[in-house]
Formats: C-alpha cells, structure tokens, sequence
C-alpha cells in the first residue's frame, strides 16, 4: 500500500469499517510510514476535537423567545 | 441515538406521548431536552445564528404539528435531529434560491470526484483534544474551520462526525449514495485536519509529506 491509497482508506479505518485483508495492508504501512501515522492521529483528534467542542450555547434571550412562540402555537392547535 | 433519561424522569418517549395527548408540560420537558442539541446542528450547518434560530423554532413547530406521525420505530432523539436536519437543508435551498451565484459554479455530485487533498501541514498537535475544547481561541477556530469547507462537505461532517447519524442515515437525508457520502466525508476531514493543524500542530514534529514513496526510508519509523 501507498500513501495515496492509505489516503483513502483513511475514513473507513478510523470508523472501524475497513475489510480485514486491507486492515493489515494498512498498519503494515502505518508502522513503517511516520507521516501517514502522524496523518491518521491528526484525523483522529480532529473528529475528537469537534465531538467535544460546545461552541454554540443556546442564547437565553433566544430561549425565551421560542418557548413564547411554541406555547402560543401550542394554545391555537391544543385550546390549553 | 440517546436521549436524556436520568433517574425518576419521564423518557423522551414518555414525554413525547403525553405530549400526543395535549400536556404542553410534556411538550415543553422535551424541547428543554432538545432545543439545545438543535440548535447547534442548525447552527453548524447553516453557520449563522439567526438562520439557527429560525431552523430551531421551526423544528419545533414541525415536532408539534407531526407529533401523531412519529412511529416509535425510531429513537425521539433521532426523530426530531432529523427534523431539524431538513429543515437546516431546506434553509440551504432558500438560499440557493436567493443566491447571484451562476449556475455552473454551484456544487454538483460530479465534482466529488475531484483530487483528494493531500496533506500537506504534517505535525504532532501540542495538546490533547480535551484540553484544546476547552479554550475559546480554539472554539473559535472550530468555527472558523468548519466555515471554510463547502456547504456539502460541512453537512456531511455535520451529521456523520458531530451527529453521529450512520453513512446510510447521512446519506437518506441528504437523498445522496453511501459512497458520495464517504467521499464527502473523508474530504471534509481532510481538509479540517489540514486546517486545524497549521494551528495547533508542533512546528518541531513537523515532517514532509513525501506522496510517491512507498516506505520510502526517510519517513521509516525507528
């Protein structure tokens, strides 16, 4: 195996979802290619990173806001 | 697909079925649930807060007026992040529609089978995932990052990455082929991890990216 064909497989190894025969294709380059390796933690920390990020708190004022709207949505629909 | 189901507190399908019988308690216990969730789904997709917020109320409003349409067959939790994934989409659409952008430079499935971006910035990053979420210079470049990618790329990440939705999932709601979204998928974390690194990467762990060898000996591990 290349690069570029580590490249891409690169999706379906980090999810876990590669075939066994090209599996091992794929860490018998890995252990001998220290880009690539360093390629696939990137990868990893990347789609960790974004897991773990809150960068979007629901604004209070918003908040508010919809559960006015809702409720008074609520009252045409339901009559309570 | 989980919902919050802690201790003594009604399921989200317990919620969701009072909710069927006109409680607006219920219905209201289960948006605290979710609005949260939501609106940061819409706000990744649409990166921007007031089309967020409008995709969020309408997703609730959608959730009230389809109530006696969920199935149960379904987790609550997935039921309503796809509502609110359509309708981010359908926000995208109305854009579209506004947009002055000429045809032929919109995105088109053809052009998923452009090169693969190769990576170019290779560098350990200084600093473990968890630490890193923390700062807010980083959440900014988050942000930033997921800015920069085309829109089919970032919706793609969107719910596979971040969601959690499987390919198939992705793919139903986005009415495109399990392979489309693999390649979309793989392009979009390539180019995040890319982007991400020339800022958080160790300039001293840096090595060169060498596309034609093949266990070339420079890059062999010893």
């Amino acid at each position: 195996m290349k690069c570029d064909e580590l490249l891409q497989a690169l999706s379906d190894y980090v999810d876990g979802d590669v075939d066994p025969s090209i599996c091992e294709e794929f860490e018998d380059h890995l252990a001998g290619c220290n880009p690539c390796q360093i390629v696939v933690d990137n990868v990893r920390k990347t789609i960790a990173l974004y897991k773990a990020g809150e960068p979007y708190p629901l604004p209070e004022e918003f908040q508010r806001r919809l559960h006015a709207t809702l409720r008074a949505r609520w009252q045409e629909r339901f009559g309570k | 697909m989980e919902g919050i189901d802690s201790g003594t507190s009604p399921t989200d399908l317990e919620l969701l079925r009072r909710a069927r019988q006109g409680q607006w308690d219920a219905f209201e216990g289960l948006m605290g649930r979710f609005e949260p969730r939501v609106f940061r789904l819409t706000w990744r997709i649409l990166q921007q807060r007031e089309d967020a917020e409008d995709a969020t109320q309408q997703t609730f409003i959608n959730v009230m007026e389809h109530l006696d349409q969920f199935r149960e067959e379904a987790a609550v939790a997935t039921w309503i992040l796809r509502i609110a994934t359509n309708q981010a989409l359908a926000t995208l659409r109305k854009r579209r529609g506004r947009s002055t952008v000429p045809l032929d430079t919109q995105p088109n499935p053809g052009d998923d089978e452009t090169p693969m971006p190769h990576p170019e910035f290779i560098a350990q990053w200084r600093d473990d995932p968890a630490e890193l979420a923390e700062r807010s210079e980083v959440k900014e470049l988050l942000g930033q990052a997921l800015s920069e990618l085309d829109e089919k790329h970032r919706v793609v990440f969107v719910l596979r990455d971040v969601e959690e939705f499987s390919t198939r999932e992705t793919a139903e709601l986005l009415g495109i082929s399990e392979s489309n979204v693999k390649v979309r998928l793989l392009r979009a974390r390539l180019r995040l991890r890319e982007r991400l690194t020339r800022t958080l990467g160790d300039e001293s762990t840096r090595v060169t990216p060498d596309h034609d060898h093949d266990h070339g000996a420079e890059n062999r591990v010893t």
